[in-house]
């Protein structure tokens, strides 16, 4: 796929998103725009998945470890026609199967139910381990958070990963730079990440989340690696796309109100007229 | 009487069924202890060590289980019901996976190693999880039954062996698992004993001490403690009037406190709990333990007497 159809994807992934968060009154907007173009790769090009199948035992498996960043998930497998993007409207609301965090039960296509962070990672890690046993060559896919790796499950999960070598195994570490509380370096510092990644053992790739050509090679780089897995570093802006979230604490886990909500929506459709 | 832990149950019920069910088997760095070993040893590549991280191992037995696959996923109960306790709520209980959680090590009669590997909490941690079966066998016939079940059951089972050596109560040729249903072990009309786990011996002793007074007990095996018989529980209520629980966990939480919660509901009755009383274990030899703890079968009888005594 051409990258600007893919930039159209990724806007839409973020409209989707953002218009989740805004109908919920809730959730977390910051995160999930940060991560919206990796969606679109692996949703849209990358991934072998069905949405008419969600359940197929081939596909390519995801897991969204950092669980709260759903609306990009929901907005990606929405897009993809999981279910009829309309339902983003009913996220979090108590008669939706859109719950706050991703439900493998609910959702068609989410492969993991997370939340509650650090579990996910461990999570692709048995799917990857199972793959290698039953001898299914699917791929596993993991996105964390750079304030999740704070949890020492994240690093459990980076021992065994390496050790019983699981290269069916690619996660993509969301740096952006910001959690709950401040800035990840204020809070906990959580760098060099990638030099933590590498002493575990993994191949270790760093790229601009937000370029479509760098998250493309480090994907191939990772099914080109063999007897690793692959940590792709991915670095980005959390709230890209919507100018007053972006770089912001605030938008962590904020909803838009009606005013914030329709500035944010015209600055995504300027953008994707820009596409156009 | 053959004596059996029914942790090593366990170990060789996983190498038993292994040709007839298609299953793999993680653990903690506890294979030697767990008995899980015996199935490492068997089919060694269908045994994956975690090494000491618990929470991982049991995230990593979710996304096994996510496949379509049936994993077992072991270590002390301490460690796997306590430390992993959320990741067995969110990774495994939330998303109903098909996990078998064979903890061992359960209760104090783990003897020397004391309380931080005592786990008096396992049932009521386990108990509270929506969808968790929990299941405390009682000897070694059980154990291997429970193991079978577990296969079979399609959804999050938590099994709880134990280290102490137990006496076989059961007949391996008649004994069949049944999921919510206990077993009468004797008939008895003054008062109920509902024992749970390796407590079945010495609830079968207060019977003996209690027939020597004259008193007739009434004892149930409850290895099912969710689902659990509420039926056998009810029944025993009306036709005894006086119930004493007895189980090697806190009386907080446990076997006590389930029957306590239909007793309430459905059926009531005195009640009298022996466990470990809101207190942590400590070192020891587990028959010493029992005695300072007020477990032994004198401390069921006395119970069941003085429950009869304030019907």
């Amino acid at each position: 796929m051409q990258n600007r159809e893919l930039e159209k994807i990724a806007y839409n992934i973020r409209k989707n998103a953002v218009t989740a968060v805004y109908h919920a009154a809730a959730g977390h907007p910051g995160g999930s725009l940060s991560i919206a173009d990796l969606m679109a790769v692996l949703y849209f090009e990358e991934m072998n998945i069905d949405p008419e199948n969600p359940k197929k035992e081939e596909r390519d498996r995801f897991v969204l470890s950092k669980g709260h960043c759903s609306p990009a998930l929901f907005g990606a497998l929405g897009e993809r026609g999981f279910f009829p993007k309309e339902d983003l409207k009913t996220f979090r609301h108590t008669d939706s199967y859109l719950q706050g965090h991703p439900d493998m039960k609910g959702v068609p296509g989410v492969d993991m139910s997370t939340g509650s962070l650090g579990m996910g990672v461990s999570a692709a890690c048995g799917m990857a381990l199972s793959g290698k046993i039953y001898k299914n060559d699917y791929r596993v896919y993991a996105v964390l958070g750079d304030g999740e790796i704070e949890e020492g499950q994240v690093w459990e999960a980076a021992m065994y990963a390496s050790h019983y070598k699981l290269d069916n195994l690619c996660i993509f570490v969301d740096v952006n730079g910001l959690q709950i509380d401040g800035a990840t370096k204020d809070v906990m510092n959580s760098a060099p990440i990638d030099k933590k990644y590498e002493a575990f053992g993994w191949n270790v790739v760093v790229i601009d989340g937000h370029n479509y050509d760098e998250i493309r090679a480090a994907i191939k780089n990772a099914k080109e690696t063999k007897d690793k897995p692959t940590a792709v570093i991915m670095n980005t802006t959390k709230g890209k796309g919507v100018s007053y979230m972006e770089n912001s604490v605030e938008w962590h886990g904020k909803a838009p109100n009606e005013e914030q909500y329709n500035t944010a929506i015209q600055e995504l459709d300027a953008y994707l007229a820009k596409l156009n | 009487m053959a004596k059996k832990a029914t942790r090593e149950a366990y170990g060789e019920a996983l190498r038993e069924f292994a040709e007839k069910y298609d299953y793999v088997v993680l653990d903690a760095d506890l294979a030697e202890a767990t008995k899980t070993g015996i199935f490492k040893k068997a089919y060694p590549d269908r045994f994956f060590d975690t090494g000491i991280a618990e929470a991982n191992m049991i995230s990593v037995a979710a996304g096994i289980a996510s496949t379509g696959k049936t994993v077992f996923a072991s270590s002390f109960a301490m460690f796997a019901a306590g430390r992993a306790y959320e990741q067995i709520r969110n990774s495994v209980g939330y998303p109903h996976l098909n996990v078998k959680i064979g903890a061992t090590h359960a209760g104090i009669t783990v003897g020397e190693d004391g309380a931080t590997h005592q786990c008096l909490e396992d049932i009521a941690l386990m108990r509270s999880i929506p969808g968790m079966v929990v299941i405390n066998p009682a000897d070694a016939v059980e154990a291997r039954a429970a193991v079978e079940f577990a296969i079979q059951y399609k959804g999050p089972v938590y099994l709880r062996f134990c280290r102490l050596a137990s006496e076989d109560i059961f007949n391996a040729e008649t004994y069949k698992f049944e999921l919510g249903k206990a077993q009468e072990l004797k008939e008895g009309t003054d008062v109920t004993i509902i024992t749970t786990g390796l407590m079945a011996t010495a609830s079968l002793e207060a019977a003996e001490l209690l027939k020597a007074e004259g008193i007739s007990a009434r004892v149930i095996n409850m290895a099912s403690i969710k689902p659990i018989d509420e039926e056998i529980i009810v029944k025993a209520s009306k036709e005894t009037g006086a119930i004493v629980t007895v189980e090697d966990h806190s009386v907080i939480g446990g076997l006590g406190t389930a029957v306590a919660d239909v007793l309430a509901e459905k059926a009531p009755a005195i009640l009298r709990k022996i466990g470990v009383q809101d207190k942590f274990g400590r070192s020891g030899k587990p028959a010493e333990l029992l005695k300072v703890y007020g477990m032994t079968a004198e401390d069921i009888a006395a119970a069941a007497k003085d429950a009869i005594n304030n019907k």
